[in-house]
């Protein structure tokens, strides 16, 4: 193949078909792409938009100048469904909000009644309770940086992170029979106690889960691909994370030291020894290594809870708040008699309204009872940290281009179980 | 109770309701749904104050339909770590609107969003009240509405009926389709549809 003939299938510009030299007519050798904006329909079905989350991206080029997002695809009405609830009947129902964290879901929703009911919980149930808290960090992070990695082109520390995930979801079925729908509280309590051989198994996975994470810290966070695709991408300063209501990891990384577990303690949380990771940058990286971070120190708190675990009941000693064993209700009357109010007319709460935030993977879980004095609330509102998270995402991704668009999506951590509800 | 009810009552006196200590500690303070922005700025700016977070915006409908509709406003001081629950009470029988607090944190603006997508409760000055979490042309009404049935206005068949009877294209909004330079190769029919209104005007439209 001569040069010349290169040089046609290229479509050289000043040589026409024959291989003569043309004269370019000025003004026409580029046409004029500035005015003409695509639009990319981004989802509902799509991997890398981590759920049915639907972008309609407006292009100039392949920088984004607009991202409008559509949620809802995914809307169950769970606080409309809690209207018709018992309290106990409502915690199902939060399995399904943020299904990456279960069990923590769980137990915001079980810590709101009884703020509400005004009941005090067993130092056991309190610390099985963090446990739970702290398992479900561990894999709604590990979830985010496998699936995060994969969107940047990273297989390895998916297979890692998964393998891990794997791990704890072994011991969440251990203890409440279930991988996902795990329905672990109930108000005033827990669904069961840990069984044999958890505690073990768990502490064996304090132990050797961190060395997972530093061979996921040395494939990435000094990663050339990873560092150039993630470092300035997606920034957000700190004054603008807290005008926006951002929580969890992405205010952190925008370098507020914000965290519930230290700033308004629920679980005993001052009492553990933990740092809060903060970043600088507010960049996708930032939240990286924010993330990871937290499994580091969330697998810290573990430790330290498998040590001080007292012994002793996981339930309230309140026969109008926790079912009494069925062997004593089938024989004993007045278990009978509890065990049947309790079924059908539920546990009532005082009036009035309590709100509980806890420290989520994504952010600020809070759950918000009124109630008017029945079994069942007025309102029950999840304060959902992945939607208001998400709600900045127009504002992120603005003048990136659209790869960057799905490292920020990406970074936000979203569960669209949770945007939805 | 927070002192910040007492600094409110100094400077606002009649915008300001009852006040009282929820079960879960935090104070909550009823405002005049008339002076609501003045209030929240105040709250926001004054030194002492300094409320810049806004954790959550929602709305109470209770079952006895006499009791006023509530819009309940949570913020939070991060510096002082404090914080307070802001009540707006609104009549059920006349207009359901208050004024958006976008202005001040822009956080609220998907809050809102949903309040008026499930309540029905409009925000004066709000930049795009739209439906979020249900798609624009829903047609039954405010969901968390308590005289809202537990399984919708329509039958199940109806509302498959309207499922399959959506058009592909009206998943775009106008705005969307004129971004796209795509609104004037429609078909006619579907112009026609969409200029009836159901989906919002065209920017350049009016």
């Amino acid at each position: 193949m001569s040069k010349r003939t290169v040089e046609l299938d290229l479509a050289t510009p000043g040589i026409d078909a024959q291989g003569r030299p043309t004269r370019v007519p000025v003004g026409l050798a580029e046409p004029d792409l500035a005015g003409e904006h695509m639009l990319i329909n981004l989802g509902p079905q799509h991997p890398a938009t981590h759920g049915v989350l639907r972008l309609v991206v407006e292009l100039d080029g392949e920088t984004v100048v607009r991202v409008i997002p559509h949620i809802g695809y995914l809307h169950s009405g769970f606080e409309k469904l809690g209207e018709y609830r018992h309290y106990n009947q409502i915690i199902p129902l939060t399995d399904r909000t943020d299904y990456l964290a279960p069990m923590a879901n769980n137990v915001g929703v079980a810590l709101a009644a009884e703020v509400l009911m005004g009941i005090e919980i067993t130092p056991r149930c309190k610390v099985l309770r963090l446990i739970a808290c702290e398992m479900s960090r561990i894999i709604s992070h590990l979830v985010w940086l496998g699936t995060t990695s994969i969107d940047l082109g990273a297989f390895t520390p998916f297979l890692w992170a998964f393998q891990q995930r794997e791990r704890i979801y072994n011991l969440q079925e251990m203890w409440t029979g279930a991988r996902l729908t795990t329905s672990l509280t109930r108000v005033g309590g827990l669904m069961a106690d840990i069984p044999d051989g958890f505690a073990a198994g768990l502490r064996e996975f304090t132990q050797t889960f961190p060395k997972t994470l530093d061979e996921i810290d040395r494939v990435l966070t000094r990663n050339a691909v990873w560092a150039g695709r993630t470092q300035g991408v997606g920034v957000i300063s700190a004054a603008d994370a807290v005008s926006h209501s951002l929580s969890g990891p992405m205010l952190r990384a925008s370098g507020v030291p914000y965290d519930l577990r230290k700033d308004k303690p629920y679980l005993d949380y001052e009492t553990y020894d933990f740092d809060v990771p903060v970043g600088e940058h507010g960049d996708v990286y930032d939240r990286y290594l924010v993330r990871l971070e937290e499994c580091r120190q969330s697998n810290r708190i573990l430790a330290q809870a498998l040590e001080r675990l007292p012994d002793g009941p996981i339930n309230v000693a309140d026969p109008r708040v926790i079912l009494p064993p069925k062997s004593r209700a089938m024989s004993d009357m007045e278990a009978m008699i509890y065990h049947f109010k309790q079924v059908m007319e539920g546990v009532k709460a005082p009036v009035g309204e309590a709100y509980v935030g806890i420290e989520n993977p994504k952010g600020e879980l809070g759950n918000y009872f009124v109630s008017d004095g029945t079994a069942k609330p007025v309102r029950w509102r999840i304060r959902p940290p992945a939607f208001i998270n998400l709600s900045v995402l127009p504002k992120l991704a603005q003048g990136h281009l659209l790869s960057d668009l799905i490292a920020i999506n990406a970074s936000v951590d979203i569960v669209m179980g949770e945007v939805d509800r | 109770m927070n002192p910040s009810v007492d600094a409110l009552r100094a400077t606002f006196s009649t915008a300001i309701g009852r006040a009282a200590v929820a079960r879960d500690g935090e104070t909550l303070v009823c405002v005049r749904a008339e002076q609501l922005r003045e209030v929240m700025q105040w709250l926001r700016d004054a030194p002492g104050e300094r409320y810049d977070y806004l954790v959550d915006v929602t709305a109470v409908e209770y079952r006895d339909r006499e009791r006023p509709l509530e819009v309940i406003y949570f913020l939070r001081s991060l510096e002082r770590r404090v914080d307070l629950r802001v009540k707006v009470e609104l009549d059920p029988r006349g207009e359901l609107a208050v004024d958006s607090v976008v202005p001040l944190w822009p956080g609220a603006e998907w809050l809102e969003r949903e309040v008026y997508d499930m309540f029905g409760i409009t925000f004066r000055g709000h930049p795009d009240l739209r439906r979020i979490l249900m798609w624009e042309t829903y047609a039954e009404g405010y969901p968390l509405r308590k005289d809202f049935p537990l399984r919708g206005r329509f039958s199940r068949a109806e509302q498959v009926r309207q499922a399959l009877a959506a058009n592909p294209e009206a998943h775009y909004s106008l705005e969307e389709l004129s971004i796209a330079e795509a609104y004037d190769e429609l078909p006619r029919d579907m112009k026609e549809r969409l200029e009836r209104g159901e989906r919002g005007k065209l920017p350049h439209s009016e």
